[in-house]
């Protein structure tokens, strides 16, 4: 049966050079890169490496650039590291609803310990107002932490003109970049950036590797305690074999970025176009043009993402939703939602990521396998042309737009 | 996370489908949860001749609703009711737990539709 892998936005195949490169380091290149011998010295050549290269993908200097264990310790460690270390000029927050958990539950916790914080609204296609962000600016603010692509829908979020207000405030930004780094230009100094995190995974590293890059003279306080590795900001014995592929991984990615985002555009244009053509009753989440190269978020109607991947995997495709049955709780995606899409059509969403292993065939193969899937569901649906529709609350005021 | 019963009974669902002029019809569930199920029942001398399903819902609600018109079909209206959701979910070898509370709702849907039909019948016998 063909397979196809259409969630590069959970997760990414680990590139055979950065395979190999790794294994290397786990057989060869295997020291301790603290130790003082031959042994020591090679693994710290390969660490060292790995920072200038990913600092030149965003344009910083290597020494602002902290291994982590992944993005969410890197989101952990930017937002509690910056307001503990200054508490003592602000105790508010400001970020959005539609954050990562990594970032909402961090700012959750810090809520629990004095923190105050905003959580900004979203609009339809789940991007913020400029001019909410700065009513929400107070005196005692000290963070804003805002994500650059969100992970859900693909929508871009104006970081440019987001670090131009934070800058103007004396307030330190912090960018939660897991699904833009590596796939879309990042300038931190263009940006004005302070704090950004960064996972390996999703740009073909491997697992259990990520970083911070942290703007030189902000203080930030440790999560951990231990030992002096990455300047005691993250003691712990290297992650070595991780660090140079996710260097390497890096390196590539910024290589490949500009012929890789025309590329992906393409396939995740016709994707969009194809099932709306095809589909009556979906809808893109989402913005048409203001989104993640190969990101794809539709809403089918009448039917519920559980069922729908798991008759796409049936069929071989790998994709994930954003209905209550797979995000775990009763309520369906708490981006949706913010975004005021109602619960129903929420709980009908599909999200499609392309990535390096994607190709034209991939997409014709999902519009032909799609489509009919949809109709055997939509024909168990009660909720479709069915002989007795109730006059349902929810759905008479849920349009197809909102 | 399934049993191969359920992904049998959700990907070769039993008895799909709407019942016209059905004896009964009963509904669970709501939009907002992500799960409607609803039963069709067509009765004759107080035994289930015909069962039909409709459900909008994931893997297990599909397979819980398939499970129980087939446990169900040919069945007097008292057999019927000692059907529980816990029994539909034996039934299909089990499920996640997750999914026991918020998906395993079919037994409920059948109940429903069985006092629907109880209704109708008690209605039409005084006119």
């Amino acid at each position: 049966m063909r397979r196809v892998y259409m969630d590069h936005s959970a997760t990414t195949p680990v590139r055979s050079e950065v395979a190999q490169l790794v294994t290397g380091y786990f057989t060869e290149t295997f020291g301790n890169a603290s130790s003082v011998h031959a042994y020591g010295r090679e693994a710290r050549k390969g660490v060292e490496n790995a920072r200038e290269q990913i600092a030149s993908l965003i344009k910083a200097k290597p020494e602002e650039i902290f291994f982590t264990s992944g993005g969410t310790e890197a989101d952990n460690m930017a937002i509690i590291g910056t307001v503990m270390a200054n508490r003592d000029k602000g105790k508010h927050i400001i970020t959005t609803q539609i954050e990562h958990h990594a970032v909402l539950d961090t700012c959750k916790y810090l809520e629990g310990q004095g923190f105050e914080v905003t959580y900004l609204p979203v609009d339809d296609y789940a991007n913020i107002d400029i001019g909410q962000l700065k009513a929400a600016i107070r005196e005692d603010t000290i963070l804003i932490s805002i994500m650059h692509v969100n992970n859900e829908v693909g929508t871009i979020l104006p970081i440019k003109e987001i670090g131009q207000i934070a800058k103007e405030k004396n307030i330190f930004l912090h960018v939660d970049a897991v699904q833009s780094f590596g796939k879309i230009p990042i300038d931190v100094n263009e940006m004005n950036i302070d704090l950004l995190s960064a996972s390996g995974h999703k740009i073909y590293a491997p697992k259990g590797i990520g970083c911070l890059y942290l703007r030189k003279g902000i203080k930030l306080s440790p999560l951990f305690f231990g030992g002096s590795q990455e300047r005691k900001r993250r003691p712990g014995t290297e992650n070595v074999p991780g660090i140079v592929g996710f260097g390497l991984s890096a390196e590539l990615a910024g290589k490949e970025m500009e012929v890789e985002i025309i590329r992906l555009t393409g396939l995740r244009d016709k994707l969009i176009n194809g099932i709306l053509e095809k589909i009556p009753e979906s809808q893109l989440n989402g913005n048409r043009t203001n989104r993640l190269p190969g990101h794809v978020n539709v809403s089918l109607r009448y039917i519920e993402g559980e069922s729908l991947l798991l008759m796409l995997d049936m069929k071989g495709i790998a994709a994930s939703s954003g209905s209550a049955c797979t995000s775990g709780s009763l309520d369906p995606s708490h981006v949706l939602m913010a975004m005021g899409i109602c619960h129903e059509v929420a709980h009908g969403s599909l999200r499609l990521t392309l990535g390096k292993i994607s190709t034209e065939e991939d997409i014709n193969y999902v519009l032909e396998v799609l489509p009919e899937i949809v109709e055997k569901l939509r024909s168990m649906s009660p909720l479709f042309n069915s002989m007795e529709i109730d006059n349902r609350e929810e759905c008479s005021t849920c349009t197809l737009t909102k | 996370m399934y049993t191969d019963k359920v992904m049998d009974h959700f990907s070769n669902p039993r008895n799909v489908g709407e019942i016209e002029k059905a004896s009964g019809v009963g509904e669970v569930g709501n939009a907002k949860c992500g799960d409607i199920m609803r039963i069709y029942l067509d009765v004759e001398d107080n035994i289930i001749k015909d069962i039909k399903f409709k459900t909008f819902g994931c893997g297990a609600a599909i397979a819980t609703s398939s499970m129980v018109t087939e446990m169900v079909k040919g069945k007097t209206i008292d057999e019927a009711l000692e059907v529980t959701n816990k029994a539909v979910a034996k039934a299909l070898g089990g499920l996640p737990p997750a999914k026991m509370h918020c998906s395993n709702l079919a037994a409920d849907a059948l109940h429903k539709a069985i006092e629907d039909y109880k209704k109708k019948l008690k209605s039409d016998s005084y006119n």
